[in-house]
C-alpha cells in the first residue's frame, strides 16, 4: 500500500522542495501562504537548511539571488500583493539568468484585495513580473498531490535553463487538505553549475553573477540569447491535461481551481449529451499551444473558466488564431464560479449563443 | 455524557480540532447541557468554528467567537465574552484553541482561572497522517510545546487519524497502535477515536470509545 499524509497544498509545497533539495528559504508572511513559511521555520533547523523571515519581501527576494548565485537551490513564496513587491527582484533574477523557485499562492486583488483564492495574477505572471523584456515558467497545479510535484518540476525546469520557475496557485489549493503520496516524487540529482560564484580556489576563471550591462550591443545579445532558450522551452516543455477531448465539440480551457470546478461541468454536460471536453494548461508559460490548435479539429467553441475578469482568454484566443469563438465564464475578488455556472456557460456555447 | 465542564481542543495545525470541538459542543448540547463553544484559534483565518454557526444556533449552543472570525479581516482577535468560559460555571465550556504553541498561547489569559477551577479536560487531537506528527515520537514533541505555550496540562488524546475523504476503516484500524505509543510515552489516556459517520459502521465495536463526526463545511 502506498503511503499517503494529509497535507494542505502549503504544506505539500514545502515538503517537497525540502525532498527536492532546497535548504534555503526566504519569505515574509502573508494569508493564504503563510503555512509555507510556517512548515519551513519547522523543518529547515532539523535539517541542517536555512529559514529565514525576512524584513520584507523585497529582501527575501534578494536573498533568494544571492543563494541562487552560490549554485544552490532556493525559494521564496508570498501571496499576490507581496509578489507585486518582489517584481524587481523577479528581473533582476532573470537578467543575472539564475534558478530559483518563486511561489505565489493568489488572493483577490488588485491592491491589497481580500483573503479569498483568485486566479488574476496571470498576466502578472506570464508577462508583466517585472521590468525587461524576461520569461518565467509558470506551473499550475490543480491538487495537493500536483503542488508536491510541479514544486519538483519547478526546480528541475529552473535549474535546467537558469531561469525562475514560478508556481501559480491560488488561496484554496493553499489552503484545501487532500491525501499526499510523497514517495511517489522523482527527484532528480541538481545539475552541475559550473557558472556559480563558489569561490575560484585559484584553479579557475571567476564567475561573475551580474543584471548589469552597460554596452548595448552586449546587452542585446544576451537578449537574442536569453529568446533563443524560451523559444525552445516554447517548443518542447508545454504540459496540459485534455480531458474528455477526443470529440469534444465545446471544450471548456481552465486551469487550477477552476479546472476542479469545470470538471464536474464537463461531465455534466456529457450526462445531457452535449460533447464537452476540458483543456487544462499545467504550463501557463510556455502555453500550451499546440494542444489547443490541435483541438480546433473538433472544437466549435471554447469556455475560458477564471477567477479574473479574463486573462488567459487572450492566450487560448491567440492559440486558436482566434478562429472559434471564446467565451469568458468567471468570477472576480475572490470568488469561485460553481459548476452549475460553468455548465450554463456550456450549454450556451453548445447552443451557438455569445459568439463574441 | 460524562464531561468535564471545561473541555479544550488543543493539537497540531490541521489535526481537526475546529471539526471536533463543533461536533463535540453539538452532543453535549444533545445531552442536554447548557454548552458554549469558544473560538480562540489566532491562527487560521479560515475554516473556522463560526462556519457551522447555523448548527451551532439550531442545536442551542453559545459560539463565543470574535466579531471579525470569518470576516476575512485577517486578525488575531479573541472574542472579548471569552472570560464568560471561566466566569460562568454554569455554562458546559468547549475550547477550540488555535493550532500548535502558537495558537495554544491564546489560552494564557484564562489558563490560571482554568488551573484554580480544576474542572477541565484537555484534549489533544493527533493525527498520524499528518507529516509533521507522523511518529509517536514527533507526535509528543509538538504536544510538549502546546503545553509550554498554553500552561494547561494535557489530559487526554483523542486520536483523530485520518485522510480526509479519501480514509478507509484500514487507515483508522492502523492508527490504533500509533495512538497508544503516544500514550505510552506520555501517560495520558486516548480518550477517543474520531471516525466520520460513514466510517463508523464498519468500525464500531472494533475500536474502543469510538466517537463518530460529522464533516463541518468544508471547500470541495
Amino acid at each position: 500500500m502506498e503511503k499517503k499524509v494529509l497535507m494542505k497544498g502549503n504544506e505539500a509545497i514545502a515538503e517537497a522542495a525540502i525532498r527536492a533539495g532546497c535548504r534555503h528559504y526566504f519569505g515574509y508572511p502573508i494569508t493564504p501562504q503563510t503555512e509555507i513559511a510556517a512548515y519551513m521555520a519547522k523543518r529547515m533547523p532539523k535539517i541542517g537548511g536555512t529559514f529565514l523571515q525576512a524584513e520584507s519581501e523585497i529582501a527575501a527576494i534578494n536573498m533568494v539571488y544571492g543563494v541562487s548565485s552560490a549554485g544552490l537551490r532556493v525559494m521564496t513564496s508570498s501571496s499576490s500583493p507581496g509578489v507585486s513587491l518582489k517584481s524587481e527582484g523577479l528581473s533582476y533574477l532573470a537578467g543575472a539568468d539564475l534558478p530559483a523557485l518563486v511561489v505565489n499562492v493568489q488572493r483577490g486583488g488588485p491592491g491589497l484585495g481580500g483573503i479569498q483564492p483568485s486566479q488574476s495574477d496571470y498576466f502578472q505572471a506570464t508577462r508583466g513580473a517585472g521590468h525587461g523584456d524576461f520569461r518565467m515558467i509558470v506551473l499550475a497545479p490543480a491538487s495537493v498531490q500536483e503542488m508536491a510535484e510541479l514544486t519538483v518540476s519547478a526546480f528541475d525546469l529552473a535549474d535546467k535553463y537558469r531561469m525562475t520557475a514560478m508556481l501559480l496557485a491560488d488561496g484554496t489549493m493553499g489552503q484545501m487538505m487532500e491525501p499526499v503520496a510523497l514517495d511517489d516524487l522523482k527527484i532528480n540529482p541538481m545539475p552541475e553549475k559550473p557558472w556559480a560564484t563558489t569561490g575560484t580556489k585559484m584553479e579557475r576563471k571567476r564567475n561573475i553573477i551580474n543584471s548589469l550591462s552597460l554596452v548595448p550591443e552586449e546587452l542585446e545579445q544576451f537578449n537574442f540569447a536569453r529568446y533563443e532558450k524560451y523559444a525552445e522551452i516554447e517548443r518542447t516543455e508545454a504540459r496540459a491535461e485534455e480531458y474528455r477531448m477526443e470529440d469534444a465539440e465545446i471544450s471548456v480551457a481552465a486551469f487550477g481551481i477552476a479546472s476542479r470546478v469545470s470538471r464536474n461541468a464537463v461531465d455534466a454536460a456529457r450526462e445531457m449529451g452535449i460533447k464537452a471536453g476540458m483543456i487544462r494548461p499545467i504550463t501557463l508559460w510556455p502555453f500550451p499551444k499546440e494542444t489547443f490548435k490541435k483541438s480546433l479539429s473538433t472544437v466549435k467553441q471554447y469556455v475560458s473558466v477564471e477567477l479574473n475578469m479574463g486573462q488567459m482568454i487572450e492566450d487560448v484566443r491567440l492559440a486558436t488564431e482566434c478562429r472559434r469563438p471564446v467565451t469568458l465564464c468567471n468570477r472576480a475578488g475572490g470568488m469561485i464560479p460553481t459548476p452549475e455556472q460553468v455548465l450554463e456557460a456550456i450549454q450556451k456555447a453548445a447552443n451557438g449563443g455569445d459568439n463574441e | 455524557m460524562d464531561a468535564k465542564r471545561i473541555t479544550l481542543f488543543v493539537g497540531h495545525y490541521g489535526s481537526g480540532k475546529t471539526n471536533i470541538a463543533v461536533n463535540y459542543a453539538l452532543r453535549l448540547a444533545e445531552a442536554g447541557r447548557r454548552v458554549a463553544l469558544a473560538d480562540l484559534d489566532i491562527v487560521n483565518p479560515y475554516f473556522r468554528s463560526k462556519d457551522s454557526l447555523d448548527d451551532l444556533t439550531a442545536a442551542g449552543v453559545r459560539l463565543i467567537a470574535s466579531p471579525y472570525a470569518g470576516s476575512n479581516l485577517d486578525l488575531p482577535a479573541l472574542p472579548q465574552e471569552m472570560y464568560a468560559v471561566t466566569d460562568d460555571k454554569t455554562l458546559s465550556a468547549i475550547l477550540d484553541v488555535g493550532g500548535d504553541d502558537r495558537g495554544a498561547l491564546a489560552l494564557g489569559r484564562l489558563t490560571p482561572a482554568i488551573l484554580e477551577e480544576n474542572d477541565f479536560e484537555c484534549l489533544a487531537v493527533i493525527n498520524r497522517y499528518r507529516p509533521l506528527t507522523g511518529t509517536p515520537e514527533e507526535t509528543v514533541g509538538v504536544l510538549r510545546e502546546i503545553e509550554g505555550a498554553g500552561g494547561v496540562p494535557i489530559t487526554g488524546l483523542v486520536n483523530n487519524s485520518n485522510l480526509g475523504r479519501e480514509t478507509t476503516p484500514d487507515d483508522v484500524l492502523s492508527s490504533v497502535a500509533y495512538a497508544e505509543e503516544v500514550s505510552r510515552l506520555t501517560g495520558l489516556p486516548v480518550r477517543m477515536t474520531t471516525v466520520e459517520w460513514g466510517v463508523y459502521p464498519l468500525l464500531s465495536g472494533k475500536i474502543p470509545d469510538l466517537f463518530p463526526l460529522d464533516l463541518q463545511k468544508k471547500i470541495e
